[in-house]
């Protein structure tokens, strides 16, 4: 009977050790920010068009890193915030094509003749057939591609030189990506 | 008797969410019954914590179209969850498949209630048989003793 009175009293202390572990772990995480299932998977397969040119398709197979592919829209605030990123990004030569994910074409073609274009060429995404395929829960989203085609990494939200430096570029490095002889130490700066 | 009444009324009044049936047109009332239990059990990846089936944003609606496309098909509901979830990890269901990294939560609540159930089993135990105090007869002794002593307080107290 001691034996179980102490078990009893012990109890709540347990569980409060494990909820606070539970709780700690969760602290500093952001929990709208869902892991990829895509990662070291081939990019899904698509037939879709091109934005510059709607009666051209392309496939899974136009895609042969590293690359850098990222989800954009003119509807999305967040992707006006991480243009100059693209752009600067673009302009020390990271190769990077763009996935125009459920826009109306003129309005997107517009919006790179305003803001300037970092992309080589665009995926025409009208209707979010392979946003849904890709698992893209919000725009921006910024996938970098291998020289198999495969996933290597996904970035959610607003790319900064920031991330850039820290998730990007080792990736990028890891992937054996072009390697602009400046673009790691003085990204950090270029804002 | 009141506590049964209150659980009964508990189970009656469980919020029933009707799905936005958007115009979607199923070959067969079967289909559309699928249809209804998945979208209440997909969950939606951008607005978190609601269902597909509840949910307003684009995201939401994209998923519901691919889950009716797909039932016309011919997927069955498995096929069509596994086909989410491996686009959208085991977020998109609220039926997470039973994993090492899952069994909290689909065994906890049980463990709990196993839990409480046997702490209150106890207790009954525990009271049921009382169990005697042993006194020695100086023990008694002491308490007649402060027993007299409590009475003449009371009595010295009152005018």
């Amino acid at each position: 009977m001691k034996g179980g009175k102490w078990l009893l009293f012990s109890l709540p202390l347990v569980l409060f050790a494990g909820m606070a572990f539970f709780f700690l772990n969760a602290i500093g995480t952001d929990p709208s920010v869902l892991p990829s299932t895509r990662i070291d998977k081939p990019f899904p397969a698509f037939v879709l068009p091109t934005l510059e040119d709607s009666t051209k398709t392309v496939t899974e197979k136009d895609l042969r890193g590293p690359l850098l592919v990222n989800i954009w829209a003119t509807w999305c605030p967040t992707c006006i915030v991480e243009h100059p990123m693209l752009l600067e990004l673009s302009r020390r030569g990271i190769p990077m094509v763009g996935v125009n994910y459920k826009d109306e074409p003129a309005a997107a073609r517009q919006y790179l003749q305003n803001h300037g274009n970092p992309f080589q060429w665009n995926i025409l995404d009208a209707k979010g057939d392979l946003g849904l395929d890709l698992g893209v829960y919000g725009a921006p989203e910024t996938y970098l591609i291998d020289a198999e085609g495969k996933i290597r990494h996904r970035f959610a939200g607003a790319l900064t030189p920031d991330v850039w430096v820290k998730e990007l570029w080792p990736i990028w490095q890891s992937m054996g990506g072009f390697q602009p002889s400046d673009t790691a130490p003085a990204a950090g700066g270029s804002s | 008797m009141i506590r049964a009444l209150m659980f009964i009324l508990m189970c009656t009044v469980t919020g029933i969410a009707l799905a936005t049936i958007d115009a979607y047109e199923f070959n067969s009332m079967e289909d559309e019954q699928r249809f209804r239990q998945l979208v209440e059990e997909l969950r939606c990846p951008k607005c978190q914590n609601q269902n597909i089936s509840d949910s307003n944003a684009p995201l939401a609606k994209d998923i519901k179209d691919r889950t009716f496309k797909l039932i016309n098909e011919g997927k069955s509901n498995r096929e069509i969850t596994d086909y989410m979830v491996e686009r959208y990890g085991d977020f998109v269901t609220y039926r997470p498949p039973m994993r090492p990294v899952t069994w909290f939560l689909w065994f906890g609540p049980f463990v709990l209630a196993l839990l409480a159930a046997a702490i209150i089993f106890m207790r009954k135990l525990a009271q049921r048989s009382p169990s005697i105090i042993q006194v020695t007869p100086e023990q008694e002794a002491k308490v007649q003793e402060l027993l007299k002593q409590l009475d003449q307080n009371d009595n010295a107290k009152q005018p």
